[in-house]
C-alpha cells in the first residue's frame, strides 16, 4: 500500500490547480493520478486560442494554458501517474487504481480531490430515432480525431446542439475541407459564446437553425442524411416542417454531464441541478477532507474559473491534512426564481476570508439586478449589464458579513429583471 | 450601405451598424456601447482579421500532428490560402511548444507557432 497526504484524482487543470495549490501551501506528499497519457485533460485537444484572458490576462490556445501548469507541476517535482485509472474510492480514503507498470495500486490519503472533470452527453441519452450507421459522433470525440490524431472524420456534417465544443467544431471542420451544412439548436436561444456565433458560424456563412431538432437518422454503414424539424415551445417537433439534409457525419454537442461514478460510489451528497457534489466553500463535500472542484463540481465556460475554484480545493485540502480547520459552523446557500444554482451550496461562517459565490441563471437578462439576501433581509443589491445562461456569474460575502450571520441560516440569491 | 456588425471585444455582444459609402469608407459608426466596440466594427468593415489555430503534420513524432496558431491575427480572406500552405507543411519531430514552424505563412509577415510538444517517437 502506498501513503499520500493528498491523491487528486484527474490531472487536467483542475488537478493540477488543486495540486499546485497544495504543494504551496507546505503539503509535500501528493500524487496525481490520470487516465490519459499525459497532464492536461481536456485542454490538449482544445487547439483554439481564447484561454486564459481572466487568469493570465492573454489569450493562450488549451495545450499553452495546460503547458504553464503541467511546467508549474514537474517544477514544484508533484508526483503523478498517467495512463492510470482509479477504479474506486472508500470512505476512508483508500484510493484503488489500476495501469499497466504498476498493476493494481491501492493508495491511502489523507484527502482526496476529485477532478475527474465531464464528458459529453452521447446520443444514448437523447434518443434520437434512427439507424445505427457509423459516422454519428460527440463533437468533442471529433474534436480529438482532428486534432490530436491528425484525420477527418467526415466531409459533409450536421451538427445538432449550439454550444460552444459544437460551434468551435463547425468552425474546425470547414477550416479542415468539410462542408457544415448546419448547426441544429432545440433551445430558442444558444447556449455559447456570441463570439463563437460570429467568428465560428457568421464567419463561414454556416446557418444556426434555433428552435430546430434532429428527428431521424438515416444510413446502413454509413450516415447519408439526417431529417431535421422545427419545434414548438415545449420542444416538440412541428409536423410539416420535417426537412432531409445529406451529410455523411452527425456531430453532437448537447451538454455536459460531470464524471461522478466514483463521488457516488463514495456516497457523497450531489446537486440535483449541478451533478455535482454540495460543497462548502473550500469545495469539502459531505465527507470531511474529500474535496471536489473544476467540471466535477459543475460545468464551467471558462477554464479560467476552474483554476481558481480548484486553487481553493487545494488550499482547503492542505488545510485539512495540516488539521488546520475547526468545527464549522455552516449556513446554506440557495438560488431563487432564475438562479438556477449556487456553488458552494453551504459557507462556514467561522471562515477567516471573503467568500465568493457562484450561479448560473436560466435565461438571459439585460440590466439586471443581482439581490442577495440572509434570512430574508436583503444584504446585497448589484447591477450587471448582462447575464446569460452561458456565463457564470459571481457575488462576493465579506467576511464582516459572514461574521454577523449564524449557524444553519440560509444565503438567498434573486435577479430582478 | 449599412453593415450589421456583432462586437466580440466583451460578452455584451452589442450590435453595431456601420454606414460605409461607396467607396468602402467609413460614414457612421452606431449601436456600440463603448470606444473599443467602436474600433471593432471599423476593423471589422476595413480590414477584418482572425487568429487562426490549427495543426501540422509531424514527421516521426508520438502524434501526427501538433497543434499551432498563428503569431498575429492574419487577414480574414487569406485563411483558407494559409490552412492549404499550413496543411502540406511537414516539420520533423521533436517539435517543442513556441517552435516556428512557417515563417511569413502566404507572405502575411506572420509565422505559425507549435502550441504543444510533440516529442519524437
Amino acid at each position: 500500500m502506498l501513503n499520500y497526504d493528498i491523491v487528486v484524482v484527474g490531472g487536467g487543470p483542475a488537478g493540477m490547480a488543486a495540486a499546485i495549490k497544495a504543494k504551496e501551501c507546505g503539503v509535500d506528499s501528493i500524487l496525481i493520478l490520470e487516465r490519459a497519457e499525459t497532464l492536461g485533460g481536456i485542454l490538449e485537444q482544445c487547439i483554439h486560442t481564447g484561454f486564459g484572458l481572466q487568469y493570465f490576462g492573454e489569450q493562450l490556445s488549451g495545450p499553452e494554458y495546460a503547458d504553464r501548469f503541467i511546467e508549474q507541476v514537474n517544477a514544484l517535482e508533484i508526483e503523478y501517474k498517467t495512463d492510470t485509472m482509479v477504479l474506486d474510492i472508500t470512505e476512508d480514503k483508500t484510493v484503488y487504481a489500476v495501469n499497466k507498470k504498476d498493476g493494481m495500486l491501492e493508495i491511502k490519503a489523507k484527502s482526496v480531490i476529485l477532478a475527474m472533470g465531464c464528458r459529453e452527453r452521447p446520443r444514448g441519452a437523447l434518443n434520437i430515432a434512427g439507424t445505427r450507421a457509423s459516422g454519428i459522433m460527440t463533437a468533442g470525440t471529433a474534436q480529438k480525431y482532428v486534432n490530436i490524431d491528425g484525420y477527418m472524420p467526415g466531409k459533409k456534417v450536421v451538427i445538432l446542439g449550439s454550444g460552444d465544443i459544437g460551434l468551435i467544431m463547425a468552425r474546425r471542420m470547414t477550416l479542415e475541407g468539410a462542408k457544415v451544412e448546419c448547426v441544429c439548436e432545440l433551445m430558442p436561444y444558444s447556449s455559447g459564446l456570441t463570439r463563437n456565433i460570429v467568428q465560428c458560424l457568421e464567419d463561414f456563412d454556416i446557418p444556426l437553425y434555433l428552435s430546430t431538432t434532429v428527428i431521424d437518422i438515416h444510413g446502413k454503414d454509413r450516415v447519408t442524411g439526417v431529417t431535421i424539424a422545427s419545434v414548438d415551445e415545449n420542444r416538440k417537433p412541428i409536423p410539416g416542417s420535417e426537412r432531409y439534409i445529406e451529410c455523411d457525419t452527425l456531430l453532437l454537442s448537447v451538454g455536459l454531464i460531470p464524471e461522478n461514478e466514483l463521488t457516488k460510489n463514495i456516497g457523497i451528497g450531489l446537486d440535483r441541478v449541478t451533478n455535482g457534489a454540495v460543497v462548502d466553500e473550500y469545495r469539502q463535500t459531505d465527507h470531511e477532507g474529500i474535496f471536489a472542484c473544476g467540471n466535477v463540481l459543475h460545468v464551467h465556460d471558462l477554464v479560467d474559473f476552474v483554476t481558481q475554484e480548484s486553487q481553493i480545493a487545494g488550499e482547503g485540502a492542505a488545510k485539512y491534512v495540516k488539521g488546520e480547520k475547526s468545527e464549522p459552523e455552516y449556513i446554506f446557500a440557495k438560488g431563487i426564481g432564475a438562479v438556477r444554482y449556487i456553488v458552494p451550496q453551504k459557507i462556514n461562517i467561522k471562515n477567516d476570508g471573503d467568500v465568493k459565490l457562484f450561479f448560473r441563471v436560466g435565461s438571459t437578462f439585460k440590466n439586471a439586478t443581482v439581490k442577495v439576501s440572509y434570512n430574508g433581509g436583503e444584504i446585497i443589491s448589484r447591477k450587471r449589464p448582462r447575464l446569460a445562461p452561458g456565463e457564470m456569474e459571481n457575488v462576493t460575502i465579506k467576511n464582516s458579513m459572514l461574521r454577523e450571520f449564524s449557524e444553519g441560516g440560509t444565503i438567498e440569491i434573486t435577479v430582478e429583471a | 450601405m449599412i453593415r450589421n456588425i456583432t462586437c466580440v471585444t466583451c460578452p455584451m455582444g452589442c450590435s453595431i451598424a456601420v454606414e460605409i459609402n461607396e467607396a468602402g469608407e467609413i460614414i457612421s459608426i452606431t449601436g456600440n456601447t463603448c470606444k473599443r466596440g467602436e474600433t471593432y466594427a471599423a476593423n471589422e468593415v476595413t480590414h477584418p482579421a482572425r487568429s487562426l489555430a490549427t495543426t501540422v503534420r509531424v514527421n516521426g513524432g508520438v502524434y501526427n500532428v501538433v497543434p499551432c496558431k498563428s503569431s498575429d491575427d492574419l487577414p480574414k480572406e487569406k485563411i483558407f490560402d494559409c490552412m492549404k500552405e499550413i496543411n502540406s507543411a511537414r516539420v520533423d519531430a521533436p517539435v517543442k511548444l513556441g517552435d516556428i514552424l512557417i515563417e511569413n505563412v502566404c507572405g502575411t509577415g506572420i509565422n505559425i507557432i507549435a502550441t504543444n510538444h510533440c516529442p519524437a517517437k
